[in-house]
């Protein structure tokens, strides 16, 4: 965690304003959805409540807040109210290990008459060596929150959402952790940085024992395993239970699945957790497919050269350096949300044993084949 | 050590702020009035009829055992997954590709067995 107290402080505050983040990014993309969807279907959506109906947000939140608190009878207190802190567990976990940009060195500094430093600031919760393994060891946990909530309800409807749920979700989970499987070889690292680091530059490959540059394209691994990158973002759809997966909140079967019973701000808390799965599943996108930090162009050599003319103080560079990384990934992390929202009123429902089929004899296949596919051509290519 | 401080501090600051935030709409909201109606499950506005212990397909039981038996043999893929290049550059590439054959090999016939017996229908 660090050496003395500044250290401590600031990496807890860190992880504070992570997990402050992904919460304040949900009323976000639900004010995006709602708009998004209403001009999709050639409607306005919210647009009352402040500028482009921003306010709307404020309003649920308060209106969230004051709702009446009950267990309904069947229900089972513990499990009722633990459901909710639950769902947010995982993927709050999940993405504070995805680095978000190039780490920050503080030079030594003066304050309170004392002298501070020199410190590294990794710019993600905690660094991990196996942290691929964590992440997907961590994001299964979500399926307890679904069970938690499914029979801690009482409801037969709620059960039986949240039976479809994991069953799902476990479904999914083998084609998703098969198809990272692909990148792994490629990368032969569990590590996040490593795995961003080695997609900086131009296209670089072996192939028949010659070195091919391809100057016009980024390192990027979506180059290397289009299939896999392919299958891992249709699972990540299933895991985080979105149309055209959505079968556990399918409302003209189920009313509204595991969270039929709930109201107020536990209904929000599940609502943070998904969108948390899906901020999760658009940086793993981002960091495994499309370069993580990186953008073609921009080097930390040039970013810094291009803040030195405008701040002077090493410390003040090395944070703007490290922020507009940051800003990269962000705007790759924006565009995955936007791709999940988009397909979300583009495609219709899968019946659910279409849905069985689709991940047990469709994707886990294909995620097989890529995997002996990847280690075939890298064989070829290494001979 | 340093890092599993930072997920166990990490894992704490989410549990305090849900729970605190379930606890704030508990006393921020109105005073419940519990009628018989309020807290029956719901059932599309008919009385409840079955109990929450109701009859479900044993489908969903299976799902999970086959799910942990192909689940526990791709994370044992993983491990040959990272180390597969530095056994290409030491010359192994063969040998590694052709114990990774065998064990893959084995993969698709159970899940072909699995097809062939109408494990995974959900007719």
């Amino acid at each position: 965690m660090g050496q003395d107290a500044f250290e401590i402080t600031i990496n807890v505050l860190k992880m504070l304003v992570i997990f402050l983040g992904i919460v304040q990014a949900v009323p976000l993309l639900v004010w995006l959805e709602r708009r998004g969807s209403a001009f999709i279907q050639n409607r306005l959506g919210p647009n009352r409540v402040g500028p482009l109906g921003l306010l709307q947000l404020l309003a649920d939140a308060v209106k969230f807040l004051t709702k009446e608190n009950f267990v309904p009878e069947k229900g089972e207190w513990f499990f009722y109210y633990g459901a909710p802190v639950m769902a947010l567990i995982p993927a709050s976990l999940a993405f504070a290990s995805i680095p978000l940009s190039i780490p920050i060195a503080i030079e030594p500094f003066e304050m309170f008459g004392r002298t501070f430093g020199p410190y590294t600031f990794i710019m993600q919760g905690y660094d991990l060596g196996i942290g691929i393994v964590f992440v997907l060891g961590i994001s299964s946990l979500g399926a307890y929150a679904l069970l938690m909530a499914g029979w801690g309800s009482g409801s037969k409807y709620s059960l039986l959402g949240a039976l479809r749920a994991s069953a799902q979700v476990i479904s999914y989970e083998l084609a998703l952790s098969l198809s990272l499987v692909g990148i792994l070889m490629v990368y032969g690292t569990f590590y996040f940085t490593d795995i961003v680091q080695a997609q900086a530059g131009p296209l670089t490959f072996n192939f028949l024992g010659k070195s091919v540059v391809i100057p016009w394209l980024p390192n990027w691994g979506i180059f290397f395993q289009p299939l896999g990158a392919l299958i891992f973002f249709s699972a990540t759809f299933a895991e985080t239970n979105r149309l055209p997966f959505d079968l556990p909140e399918a409302e003209g079967e189920l009313v509204a699945g595991y969270h039929t019973e709930y109201g107020g701000f536990k209904f929000n808390l599940f609502f943070i957790g998904e969108y948390g799965h899906m901020l999760v599943a658009s940086a793993l996108m981002a960091t495994f497919f499309f370069g993580g930090y990186h953008f073609p162009g921009l080097t930390p050599e040039g970013v810094s050269a291009f803040w030195s003319g405008v701040v002077s103080g090493a410390n003040a560079n090395n944070i703007l350096t490290s922020l507009t990384f940051l800003l990269v990934l962000l705007a790759k992390i924006a565009f995955f949300l936007w791709v999940f929202i988009w397909v979300r009123w583009t495609l219709p429902r899968f019946r659910y044993d279409h849905l069985m089929d689709l991940g047990w004899k469709t994707m886990l296949p294909w995620a097989l084949f890529n995997t002996v596919l990847t280690a075939v051509v890298m064989f070829i290519s290494h001979q | 050590m340093s890092a599993l401080l930072a997920i166990l501090t990490f894992a704490l600051i989410v549990t305090a702020i849900g729970a605190g935030l379930v606890w704030l709409s508990s006393i921020a909201g109105p005073k419940v009035r519990k009628t018989s109606a309020k807290v029956m499950p719901y059932e599309c506005g008919l009385p409840g009829q079955e109990a929450k212990d109701t009859k479900i397909s044993i489908k969903f039981y299976l799902t999970a055992i086959l799910f942990i038996i192909f689940d526990i043999e791709i994370i044992f893929m993983y491990p040959w997954a990272v180390t597969y290049f530095d056994f290409m550059k030491e010359g192994l590439g063969g040998y590694i590709l052709g114990a990774m054959g065998v064990f893959i090999l084995l993969f698709v016939v159970g899940l072909i067995w699995e097809v062939k017996s109408k494990a995974l229908d959900w007719n």
